[in-house]
């Protein structure tokens, strides 16, 4: 028999085990995409595949070579940033609005907001695509911001709602009292108090907008692309210069990632609705 | 000056009337406490006077002006929430001083008056602190500093001790009566404890149902209830209430027939109902007294005493089965089950008839006093 | 949406006639700028997508856009493509959700089973794909995992003595379920995870006191402790899962024949590879009938679940 501080020392070494090997084997495609970044073209295409080679940063340096890298890593910059601050703008006051005077159509509101994010893209591709092109909006940054701070508003204006429904509504009513204007009791109370949350719901949106691949695909070829444009460009036959695919898509990811990686906790929060503490 | 006075104020949500037609003045200098069970509309009331709120129907009107739909910034009034309502994200300083800045108050003059609050509450030390790092108590005496610190016509505090422990509770009650006599202002306190209604008020309000049950002072209240409902209400342990029925009736006494047993002679000038009657009787655990057998007017049967040490509680039953509490010396404790024989105090006891109306005991010369 | 003036005036006809300010709320219009946007984005390319699709509209052949009916619709539903197109939607979206719920839930009980060493490197190593762009995840698998020749999984194949797959051409399907899989059960673990962290301890003692087993509290307890996390986690993946678009278009590109193609790349397919407007509107439309079919049925689910929080 074993005693019970065994018996927890063993279990916690075998779910420590599993837990690890799941995680690894999860893991492994991106370590795999990483390590390639570092090979020869030679090395990445070798059979077996090499888990051990001779580092080199040549891949890297030569991204901006073969494609204009960074004209669109900063249109994915741009265009993330523009959307996101944009959805913030008009989804704060809604959220305001709806979290902290309630009316018997909130409700109704909020799901409906949720329900246009059912609308596949594909069912308004012509119509958007048509518009962009009779406005001269094909491949320009302009149209990309304003589909990205569209799509990406019911998801944001749910998060800043669920975030401001955690902030006591006595606060603001004491800022109501004190004076402050419906501007002043936003400004200088509410967003303060609730800036993680709004921080955690931007954070979203960047990831939102840095990823999104249907729009961006379809309505932009070469000067406003983002990078998931770039990156799918290599998927057409020349593109198999994998070593530098690979160093190609760690850069447009890296960001995002460390990103998510330190803001991964506050994320669940938004994107449960609340659902889960 | 300060006078609040509150004309048939209506608040109706979603078609429920919260409040029903409240007619009330609050006047310069007094301490007023809203007192009644949950949901009785006591909060609603004072967020209504706050503004917090819209009115349905009625006015309410501070020093002659109507203010019913004024915003509440511009009421001159200040409160404290149950929850103090700290701006989190502000040092103590910066939360007495918010409604200042807003007001675009000259700093020197902002100062001076955070400086004079935090003396007053004790927090000179606290200021730069953010209200996380504050105990209960001290967040409780910010939120009232930031109250001081408007120098409002009215302070509005809505159950502002029920987040405290028993022992700072207490310490708190005393601190909020000192200040309203150092501050000299005008306060309304909501509040479901009755001992805080009674320790703290000039004047008690008790709320029920969206109405108001009756107003006056604390001791009047205790010793002339309106009604049954304020009579369960105020007082710990609550009043005994024995069901019987109105016997003769002459100009100065009348005489009840109790179900439990027994039949007592009341003095009662003006009872104004006739014989047969059904009432009940009202009595105080205090206005009982545990008397030899055959001495008493009520036979009853002890249950469970509580032992207080000054004071014993003890609970016991009727013959038909009505509960009672009496309050005897704390050396006295009688054994489960312990038949005990009653004796009325008849001068306190109270009469209250059918539709649980008061039938007063006092003269109608001593009304008019 | 608050205390428009309108409201009170039809609520209380006879109510005292006394002109209210209405100084205490702030009126609707902030919430009416996302409002409108978001009618104007679902109204105004909708209404075209609907007018559209019921003229002949061809980029390639212009000027005949006369009115023709439902025979958009009709092209496009008999198109060889559209019976597979929505059964391969429809694959996808399940077997997505059914992998990344089973297996979420699976591993994030694991995970919180007890406590180990690398707690936080794991559960970081573990929402990762969740952060990669799906290009990048489609291509990662395409030419890394999946490729016959110098893939890792052609290489374990060859370490067991096994003839490698090319599983992009025999399995499309299935692997760009694998890719989408991967992608989404990270999301799934991220959500379940937390969920599981505020199940009551107190409750789990109690189950303990009470002889249960670890079996059994997950069974009885967990589980439906993890029922509105697990709903949240299926309509949050099915808004995304319905349009998945960027996965094929990198790896198969639909193919081979129809074998991987969903709704979405056969109408990106129709419209702006063949350039027919009018049955890609058509075909728009059905999705979105498709779309709001499940998001009806999602709503009735658990949308009370999500608005009446707390």
């Amino acid at each position: 028999m074993l005693t019970l501080k065994q018996s927890r020392r063993l279990q916690s070494v075998v779910v420590g085990t599993l837990s690890w090997a799941v995680a690894l084997l999860i893991f492994f495609p991106i370590f795999w995409m990483i390590l390639t970044s570092f090979k020869t073209e030679m090395d990445a295409i070798a059979t077996p595949p090499q888990l051990f080679f001779a580092p080199t940063l040549e891949n890297y340096l030569h991204i901006n070579e073969r494609s204009d890298y960074f004209s669109f890593a900063w249109n994915s910059v741009l265009i993330s940033f523009s959307a996101t601050v944009l959805s913030m703008l008009i989804a704060v006051p809604a959220a305001y609005s709806m979290a902290f005077h309630e009316s018997r159509h909130t409700k109704r509101t909020l799901l409906w907001m949720l329900s246009t994010k059912m609308l596949p893209p594909v069912g308004v591709l012509m119509p958007i695509y048509l518009l962009c092109k009779s406005m001269g909006l094909l491949d320009s940054r302009i149209a990309l911001i304003v589909i990205y701070t569209l799509i990406n508003l019911p998801i944001v204006v749910w998060m800043v709602y669920t975030y401001f429904k955690d902030i006591p509504v006595d606060i603001l009513e004491a800022a109501r009292l004190d004076g402050a204007t419906t501007f002043q009791e936003i400004g200088r109370v509410l967003l303060p108090i609730a800036r993680g949350g709004l921080a955690s719901t931007m954070l979203l949106s960047l990831i939102l907008c840095w990823n999104e691949a249907f729009w961006s695909l379809n309505l932009t070829s070469s000067a406003a692309a983002p990078l998931t444009a770039l990156v799918a460009s290599y998927s057409s036959p020349e593109g198999l210069f994998w070593a530098k695919l690979s160093a190609v898509s760690t850069l447009a990811c890296a960001p995002i990632l460390i990103f998510g990686w330190i803001s991964q906790k506050q994320l669940v929060r938004g994107l449960s609705f609340g659902a889960v503490k | 000056m300060a006078d609040l006075s509150i004309r048939n104020l209506q608040k109706g949500f979603d078609g429920h009337a919260i409040i029903q037609g409240i007619d009330l003045d609050v006047r310069d200098r007094e301490f007023v406490v809203f007192v009644g069970p949950s949901g009785c509309g006591k909060s609603t009331l004072l967020r209504l006077i706050a503004g917090l709120e819209e009115v349905t129907s009625g006015t309410i009107s501070l020093d002659g002006k109507d203010i019913t739909d004024l915003a509440p910034a511009k009421r001159d009034l200040a409160m404290v929430f149950q929850t103090y309502a700290l701006y989190p994200h502000m040092t103590v300083r910066k939360n007495l001083s918010f409604a200042l800045d807003l007001a675009r108050v000259d700093k020197a003059t902002v100062k001076a008056k955070v400086d004079n609050a935090a003396r007053i509450l004790e927090l000179e030390r606290l200021l730069e602190r953010k209200p996380k790092q504050l105990s209960g108590g001290q967040r409780q005496r910010v939120a009232i500093g930031r109250a001081i610190v408007r120098n409002p016509k009215i302070f509005l505090f809505d159950e502002p001790l029920s987040n405290l422990d028993a022992a700072l509770r207490v310490q708190t009650r005393l601190e909020l009566a000192r200040l309203h006599k150092e501050l000299k202002a005008t306060m309304i306190y909501v509040t479901h404890d009755q001992v805080e209604a009674m320790t703290l008020a000039d004047k008690v309000v008790v709320l029920n149902g969206g109405r108001v049950e009756q107003v006056g002072s604390p001791l009047d209240l205790y010793n002339h209830p309106a009604n049954l409902f304020v009579a369960g209400f105020l007082g710990t342990p609550k009043m005994g209430f024995l069901r019987g029925t109105v016997g003769a009736v002459d100009g100065s006494s009348c005489e009840v027939q109790l179900e439990a047993g027994a039949k007592l002679t009341l003095p009662r000038q003006a009872c104004g109902q006739k014989a047969g009657a059904s009432v009940t009787l009202g009595v105080r655990p205090e206005h009982f007294n545990i008397v030899p057998a055959g001495e008493g007017q009520l036979q009853v049967v002890a249950d469970v005493s509580e032992r207080l040490g000054s004071d014993t509680y003890c609970h016991v039953r009727t013959a038909n089965g009505e509960q009672l509490t009496i309050r005897v010396r704390g050396d006295f404790g009688p054994a489960y089950g312990q038949p005990l024989e009653l004796a009325f105090d008849t001068a306190h006891c109270h009469l209250f008839d059918a539709a649980g109306v008061a039938i007063d005991k006092r003269s109608a010369a001593e009304q008019a006093a | 949406m608050n205390s428009s003036a309108l409201d009170t005036v039809a609520g209380t006809p006879a109510a005292a006639p006394r002109a209210k300010p209405r100084t205490l709320k702030p009126g609707w219009f902030l919430v009416s700028p996302s409002v409108a946007l978001l009618l104007l984005w679902m109204i105004v390319p909708l209404g075209m997508t609907v007018y559209f699709s019921l003229i002949r509209y061809n980029l390639l052949s212009p000027g005949e856009n006369e009115f023709v009916g439902l025979e958009n619709f009709e092209f496009f539903v008999t198109d060889p493509g559209f019976m597979p197109g929505a059964l391969h939607t429809l694959t996808l979206v399940g077997s997505v959700l059914a992998i990344s719920v089973i297996f979420g839930v699976l591993i994030s009980a694991l995970l919180e089973a007890c406590e180990f060493w690398g707690r936080g490197i794991v559960r970081v190593l573990l929402i990762s794909p969740f952060f990669i762009m799906p290009t990048v995840s489609a291509l990662l698998w395409k030419n890394l995992i999946f490729h016959p020749v110098s893939g890792i999984l052609a290489a374990i194949w060859r370490f067991f003595g096994a003839q490698p797959v090319d599983w992009l051409a025999h399995h499309p399907l299935m692997s760009i379920i694998f890719i989408v899989s991967w992608q989404w059960l990270p999301f799934a673990i991220l959500i379940l995870m937390t969920a599981m962290q505020s199940l009551d301890q107190d409750q789990k003692e109690a189950a303990r006191l009470d002889g249960a087993g670890p079996i059994a509290i997950f069974w009885h307890l967990t589980l439906p402790h993890l029922a509105r996390p697990i709903a949240v986690v299926v309509m949050i993946e099915t808004i995304f899962l319905l349009s998945v678009f960027a996965e094929i278009f990198t790896t198969t590109s639909g193919g081979p024949g129809y074998e991987s193609t969903n709704l979405a790349y056969l109408i990106y397919n129709q419209a702006l590879l063949q350039f027919d407007v009018g049955m890609a509107s058509a075909g728009g439309l059905i999705a979105v009938l498709i779309a709001n079919i499940a998001a009806i049925i999602l709503v009735r689910m658990i949308g009370k679940n999500l608005t009446d929080q707390q």
